[in-house]
């Protein structure tokens, strides 16, 4: 049967590791190189690289990094980060991404959704959705690192992009992502029963717990966390075992 | 010794190559080469079609390089080693069913369908790690257990019409097949370049398979 991926989270700016990974002794902490060789090793089942600070002119470093690290770890490999345009998305794969993610670009222009999937496959093509919640069962897209309300309907959102042909859905709550305080669930099983494609859930991981409740109760396909591995709070192997201690169908 | 990975512009051969590169320089059993000319794949002691994104895609780049469809042909042919991953895999069927009806290369008979999973719970794609149930014995499976994980992605599956052609398999709401052989070549639902130490030692395998 499938098992439930355990995703770490590295945030990169400028070709660096923001929050470098400190549970083994790197030589280079802040290269995400080292960090993606660290977290296969460690029995990752994907690793997602998000480049934060993302602009024209400091592109290059990405795919430089995404070359670097598909020399190295022969594991699946998703960027995301100031993706706008299908050439980013193949510059990416090319680069040695298996999966591009978009954000902002795909709320602005949804059809980039199917450009890019009409190219490249809908396997490589997530859609990022960063949502807020606005009342109670009710969650609205945000953009700009949570600031700018789009007013669009998180739900209605994830069902445009998956008739596009996105092949997977990386759902951040807003509202819990930094805090800890575990995934917003509500949100999670919202998104997860309106689609048919992979909800990786998002934002507020605390404990080990919390993962196996993003898949329990939020019906998420994967788990997606950064500090708790990052800082050496867990390890991937203590994470894997606690959720098939808890019933859910792990890769160990 | 040359090993050619098949470039028809699908996008992702970045971590193929260099899978193969890797395995190559530990067995040390001669070099890599990433290329779409036919007479590179007519020269190759071996041949790998790797595969991302639809059925007819692949074909219809495949057929878009001149004389680059036939090579492939003749390779197999010669009883030279042959691997398809994923699509490429696919591409060894009758046909394909992936945005209309397409044939394949018709090297293992059988139909490439869109998944149906019996448990309406199970999303679409297949995304991620499963485990396999090794069903025949083959050389490019030596070292590789019952149950080993190797990481999957895809929408359409192989449904193989002779079960002597089936390798293994994993569970999905059903049988998928995960992988299948017939005389010189085999092919891969998964990704072994992208299923860590499982899909490297496949890779070494296929390296030094002798059909």
């Amino acid at each position: 049967m499938l098992k439930t991926r355990i995703i770490p989270c590295l945030d990169v700016k400028d070709g660096r590791v923001v929050k470098g990974v400190n549970f083994v002794d790197l030589i280079d902490a802040g290269d995400p190189v080292e960090s993606a060789k660290a977290y296969d090793i460690a029995g990752a089942d994907e690793l997602c690289f998000l480049d934060i600070a993302a602009t024209i002119e400091n592109r290059s470093t990405m795919f430089d990094v995404a070359r670097r690290t598909a020399e190295q770890c022969f594991m699946p490999l998703t960027i995301g980060g100031g993706v706008r345009v299908p050439e980013d998305v193949r510059k990416l794969l090319l680069a040695g991404a298996d999966k591009v993610s978009f954000n902002s670009a795909a709320v602005a222009n949804p059809d980039v959704v199917s450009e890019s999937a009409n190219k490249f496959g809908s396997q490589c093509i997530v859609v990022a959705i960063d949502a807020k919640t606005v009342s109670p069962g009710k969650w609205e897209i945000f953009t700009h690192g949570g600031r700018k309300n789009t007013g669009i309907d998180a739900v209605e959102f994830a069902k445009l992009v998956e008739s596009k042909g996105a092949g997977e859905i990386l759902l951040t709550s807003m509202d819990r992502d930094g805090t800890r305080d575990g995934y917003n669930l509500a949100l999670t099983r919202a998104i997860s029963s309106a689609v048919n494609i992979p909800v990786i859930a998002s934002g507020g991981v605390g404990n080990l717990d919390h993962l196996v409740e993003g898949v329990k109760k939020g019906g998420a396909s994967a788990v997606l966390a950064a500090s708790i591995f990052h800082f050496g709070d867990y390890t991937i192997k203590q994470a894997k075992a606690h959720m098939q201690n808890a019933g859910v169908a792990m890769r160990i | 010794m040359t090993t050619v990975i098949i470039d028809y512009n699908s996008g992702n051969l970045r971590s193929a190559e260099k899978s193969f590169q890797l395995m190559s320089e530990e067995l040390n059993v001669g070099q890599v080469k990433v290329s779409n000319k036919p007479e590179d794949v007519v020269n190759a002691d071996r041949v790998v079609l790797p595969g991302v994104g639809a059925f007819a895609d692949c074909k219809h780049e495949l057929s878009s390089i001149m004389g680059l469809y036939e090579a492939i042909e003749a390779h197999v042919k010669t009883g030279k080693p042959f691997m398809g991953i994923c699509v490429g895999m696919q591409m060894m069927a009758t046909c394909g069913h992936e945005h209309g009806y397409h044939e394949g290369f018709n090297w293992i008979h059988g139909d490439v369908k869109i998944m149906e999973p019996n448990d309406k719970n199970l999303k679409i794609p297949h995304m991620g790690w499963n485990n396999l149930n090794i069903l025949n014995s083959h050389p490019v499976f030596d070292n590789i257990n019952e149950n080993d994980h190797v990481y999957f992605v895809h929408s359409y599956h192989f449904e193989v019409e002779n079960n002597n052609n089936l390798l293994a398999s994993v569970d999905y709401g059903g049988k998928v097949t995960a992988a299948v052989a017939h005389e010189n070549i085999i092919g891969t639902q998964f990704h072994p370049e992208k299923s860590q130490s499982v899909g490297l030692q496949i890779i070494k395998n296929f390296l030094q398979w002798n059909p």
